[in-house]
This record gives C-alpha cells, structure tokens and sequence, in this order.
C-alpha cells in the first residue's frame, strides 16, 4: 500500500533515481504542453491563450479525483501523504508578490527550467532571478523573522477546515474548471481575433 | 518570431499526464512535485560555500544545513535536473532546441525583456519562500492533496496576475 518510500516498500536508497526520472516526465509534460514559451504563458491574463488554465486546472481535477479514487480503493494512506503547512499571512503575502513575478517574469520556476533547456536566454535570466531573490530572502531573514512564521493553522487541509467532505471539493472544483475550459474558449477565440502581435 | 506553427500536445491531454504525474508521485513518495526548492538549496550551498559561519548563524540557511551531507543533496535538487533535461527532451523531439534566443513581444525591446525576466525571477523567488513554495509544489501538488495552503497559493498567485495584467500589457501584448 502506498505511499510506498514512507511505507518502506521501495528502499530510501531509490529516491534519488526516482526523483531524477519523475522530474524527466514533469519536464517532458511542461515543454511539450508549451510552456518552455512565456509569450504561452502570459497569454493566460489576456485571453490570447489559455493552455495554462486547461493544463493546470485538468491536472488538478485528475490527482484529486485520482487520490480520491487511490485512498477509496486502500492503495494510500491518505494519513500518511504530506500537506502543505499553511501559515495564512505569510502564504497570502508570497503569492501576491509571486504573481508579480509570474506577470514580469512569464514564469515559474518548474517552466523555467524546461525553457533554458531549449535555449530561451529569458529564461535563464530568470533564473538567475530566482536566486538573487532567495539569497536576498535568506540575507533579511532575521528582519521578518516573526512574520514568516506567523498565522500558523498546522498541515490542515480544506477539509479540515470547514468539515466539508474532500469529495464535494473536488466535484466543486471539476465543475468550476469544466465551466472555466468552456467560457476561456470562447474568449479566446474572441481575443485572437484583434491580436496581431502574436501568432498563433 | 518563428513560432508560428508550434507543435504542442492538446492541453487536456497534457494536463491529464501531468495529473497522472502528480498522482504517481504522491503514491510513490508520499509528496507532490516541486521546483524552486532546488535553487532554495542552490542559494543555501552557495552560502554555506562562501561563509560557513554566516550560513550557520542565519536563522534561514541553517534550516537545511546538515552535517552529513551538502544542501544540494536533496530531493528537489534531483528532480529539477530531472525538469531540465525532460525539457530538453521534449525540446529534441519536437524540434524546438535552438540557439540562444531572447522571446518578447515586438512591442518592447529585448533588454527590456531582459529586465523584466530579472525582476519577475527575484519577486518570485522572494515569494516562493514566504509562500512555501511555488506553482509546482504549493499551487499544484498543495491543491491536488487538498492542502488550504495549496488553495491559496493558486488562487492568489493567479488572482494576482490578473489583477496587475493590465498595468504591464506592453510586455506581451
């Protein structure tokens, strides 16, 4: 039963490995989808292409349904699977300023490595970016100490939260998602229409 | 640009893969994905290699300094080599490996490209660590185990990038 490195089914001495070839399948997906393109990227905030939104959200409807599905039929504990802490002001605070960055920069970290690799000197710039702005995190650390470890909930989940089963969140976002692919649709095919600066 | 007959797999088709990744991920390592945990560790090992003493007494750094073995033998590390040359890959395969090249839109130049791909990376990296990670391990692999960080990294991230689209449209359209 899994998961199966926590579980001991696979030797701890196989991660490395592993790591190295579910990377090769997440960089793979990333490239071949478009998005070693910022110009693809970018064109989620301005309806000349959503393949960021039907990617991203198809993605997340398969793992949740899937982990739904894995923990239904005893393949996972889902106990022993990890969540993401939440620390709610800290949290709130990153993503806006990741979205800037998202915005200038037209990726993310995962995307920008898949583009360096097919020779984007905007990507590697990028990059560099990420490391200038992690050192200059790490230098002021001791400045927003308190605030970075602030609003702290535990590793809890949306269920946790509200007491709603995980079931009706993952219909609830397969049906916000399903909606979203179809009205993107039609505004894209709207938008493309009086774009010229990018070609299709 | 020469991008105009670009050969990329349907999204939905990517997406489901990709979810299927997360999914196989999870199963197998008990976590989802991520990415910018490796130049957390970049910058981590770059401290510790400069000045061990500084890297030792920075509350941060010494988060993930070991005594047994470097800040770059790790997880994350590993997987990233992995993003890279899976993308070279696909690069390969579908015939988009070129030289060095600068994208941007014809509106702007390419220092200003330049500029802008500087900044956006050191906002990002500078959020991914208030956010506990980034598009990959939080907004991604944080939603997909319905983790309420995950949820907020995603719909902030996003939300975001829509909300602010419009004052830098030059960029990209």
């Amino acid at each position: 039963m899994g998961p199966l490195i926590p579980n001991g089914i696979i030797g701890g001495g196989w991660d490395f490995v592993i790591a190295l070839l579910l990377g090769i399948a997440f960089g793979f997906i990333l490239e071949a989808s478009g998005f070693s393109s910022s110009r693809n990227i970018a064109g989620v905030f301005y309806g000349y292409n959503f393949v960021v939104l039907r990617v991203f959200f198809t993605a997340v409807i398969v793992a949740m349904t899937g982990l739904l599905f894995f923990g239904y039929f005893g393949w996972i504990d889902l106990n022993k699977i990890f969540i993401l802490p939440t620390y709610l002001a800290p949290m709130i605070f990153g993503s806006v300023v990741m979205g800037f960055g998202f915005l200038l920069g037209g990726f993310c970290p995962g995307t920008s490595y898949t583009a360096i690799a097919i020779g984007k000197l905007d990507a590697l710039v990028f990059t560099v970016g990420l490391f200038l702005g992690i050192f200059i995190f790490g230098e002021a650390f001791p400045l927003f100490k308190d605030f970075y470890y602030s609003g702290y909930l535990g590793n809890v989940t949306l269920t946790d939260v509200t007491g709603i089963p995980p079931g009706w969140f993952a219909f609830a976002f397969t049906i916000i998602a399903l909606a979203s692919f179809w009205v993107t649709m039609l505004i894209e095919k709207k938008v493309r229409k009086n774009i010229k600066e990018y070609k299709f | 640009m020469n991008n105009n007959k670009q050969h990329y797999i349907n999204p939905y088709l990517g997406g489901v893969l990709l979810g299927i990744l997360v999914l196989l991920t999870v199963y197998i390592t008990g976590r989802g994905l991520g990415a910018s945990g490796a130049v957390k560790s970049a910058v981590v090992t770059t401290a510790d290699v400069i000045s061990p003493a500084h890297a030792e007494e920075n509350a941060y750094y010494s988060k993930f300094i070991s005594d047994d073995h470097s800040p770059m033998y790790t997880w994350l590390v590993f997987e990233s080599l992995g993003i890279f040359f899976g993308g070279l890959l696909s690069g390969i395969i579908f015939g988009r490996v070129k030289k060095l090249r600068v994208e941007r839109s014809p509106k702007i130049t390419k220092k200003t490209r330049l500029i802008a791909a500087l900044i956006g990376g050191i906002l990002f990296g500078i959020g991914s660590q208030f956010g506990r990670g980034c598009s990959s391990g939080a907004a991604l692999s944080g939603s997909a185990t319905f983790a309420l960080g995950g949820v907020i990294v995603m719909l902030l991230l996003f939300g975001t990038g829509y909300a602010i689209a419009w004052f830098f449209k030059k960029l990209w359209i």
